[in-house]
C-alpha cells in the first residue's frame, strides 16, 4: 500500500485529529493532535503493519506555540516502508500519553525524552531519568538550558 | 620555636638508603588500574601492547583497584561517572597516584558542557597531567616516567611505611 493510500485511510478514520500532511522527497509526515495518539499508533501498527518504532524523540521549537513536538518514526519491516507521525505538545502542562503499550521499545525512548526535554508521558510504567544522574535538575536539551550548566558563567567567545 | 619540622626518621645515611629502596621498588612496579573511559583508553591499550610494551618498565595493568597503585584517568569524565571513579579510587591501597591522561581528563577538553567534569582534579589529587587528544603512547610513557621521577624523589617513605611521620613530596 502506498503512503498516500495509508494517509487517506488514516484521514478517514481520524479526520478530526489530522492537522497536516507533508510529503517531502519521498518522506511522508503526518501531524496529529496529541489526544488520541495511542489510538492512532495502534491503528498504524495493527492495520498497516508498522511493527517497529525506529525512534521517538522530542523537538523544542522555542518561541513558537505549541513549543514542543513529539516525533514518532515508524517502520514496516515487511514492506520496508517508513512514515513519520508528529504530535505538538504545549509548554505549559507538557504531557502526552505513552505509546509503550503499543511498542515496548517506546519505554526507554520516552524516558530519554522526559529526561532531556521534560515532556511527561502519561501512564508510563517507569518514568525515570535514563541518561542524566537521578538527582539532576532541569532538562538539558531544552533550548533555554545553559550549555555549560546552570552553575557556570556562559562562554562569551574568545577574549583575545 | 622556629618553623615546625615535619616528623620523620631524619635524613641519616641508613634512613635515606631505606627510603631509596622503598622508592625504587615503588617506581619499578607501578601497577595501573585497567580503567578506560573514552578514546584515550585505546592509546593506553596500545601503550601496554607489544610495540611500546609497558611490561618492560614493570607496569602491569591490574583488573582490581585493590591491587593497583596508579589510576590512569583515560578519557572524558561525565558527572554521572564521578561517584564511580571516587569509589574505585578509595578502594585502592595507599600510596596511590593519579594520572590525568589527555585533554578531557585534564581540563574537560572540547566537552565544555553541562554533563562533563572540567578536569578530574575537581575531585581527585592528580600527580601527572598528560596533554594531547589523545596523547600518543610516547606521551603516556613520558607521563609514567615523570611519575616514576616523582616517586623516586619522595622522602621519608620508609618512615611512613613503619608509621613514623608522613611522606614528604619533593618536586621531581
Amino acid at each position: 500500500m502506498s503512503a498516500q493510500a495509508i494517509v487517506e485511510k488514516l484521514k478517514g478514520k481520524f479526520s478530526a485529529e489530522i492537522l497536516d500532511v507533508v510529503e517531502f522527497r519521498g518522506e511522508t509526515t503526518v501531524t496529529v493532535k496529541k489526544e488520541q495518539i495511542v489510538d492512532i499508533c495502534t491503528f498504524m501498527r495493527d492495520d498497516f503493519g508498522y511493527n517497529l518504532l525506529c525512534d521517538l524523540c522530542g523537538v523544542d521549537y522555542m518561541g513558537k506555540s505549541p513549543r514542543f513536538m513529539v516525533v514518532y518514526n515508524l517502520y514496516n519491516i515487511t514492506t520496508k516502508q517508513r512514515i513519520r507521525i508528529k504530535a505538538p505538545v504545549e509548554e505549559l502542562n507538557a504531557n502526552i500519553d505513552t505509546v509503550s503499550t503499543v511498542w515496548g521499545t517506546a519505554n526507554w525512548h520516552e524516558r530519554e525524552c522526559w529526561d532531556l526535554m521534560g515532556i511527561k508521558f502519561n501512564n508510563h510504567p517507569d518514568l525515570r531519568r535514563i541518561l542524566m544522574p537521578a538527582d539532576w535538575e532541569g532538562h538539558p536539551l531544552r533550548k533555554d538550558y545553559p550549555l555549560q550548566g546552570p552553575d557556570r558563567e556562559p562562554y562569551k567567545g574568545r577574549l583575545s | 620555636m622556629g618553623i615546625e619540622q615535619p616528623r620523620t626518621l631524619g635524613s641519616g645515611l641508613i634512613t635515606t638508603s631505606l627510603d631509596k629502596i622503598v622508592n625504587w621498588s615503588r617506581a619499578s612496579s607501578m601497577w595501573p588500574l585497567t580503567f578506560g573511559l573514552a578514546c584515550c583508553a585505546i592509546e593506553m591499550m596500545a601503550t601496554g601492547a607489544a610495540r611500546f610494551d609497558l611490561d618492560r618498565m614493570g607496569i602491569l595493568f591490574r583488573a582490581s583497584p585493590r591491587q593497583a597503585d596508579v589510576i590512569i584517568i583515560a578519557g572524558t569524565v561525565t558527572k554521572k561517572m564521578v561517584p564511580v571513579i571516587k569509589t574505585v579510587y578509595e578502594q585502592m591501597p595507599e600510596p596511590r597516584y593519579v594520572i590525568a591522561m589527555g585533554a578531557c581528563a585534564s581540563s574537560g577538553g572540547i566537552f565544555d558542557t553541562y554533563s562533563t567534569v572540567q578536569g578530574v582534579d575537581e575531585f581527585l589529587p592528580v600527580d601527572v597531567y598528560i596533554p594531547g587528544c589523545p596523547p600518543r603512547p610516547e606521551g603516556l610513557l613520558y607521563g609514567l616516567m615523570k611519575l616514576q621521577d616523582k616517586i623516586r624523589a619522595e622522602r621519608n617513605t620508609f618512615g611512613a611505611a613503619i608509621g613514623v611521620g608522613d611522606v614528604i613530596h619533593n618536586r621531581a
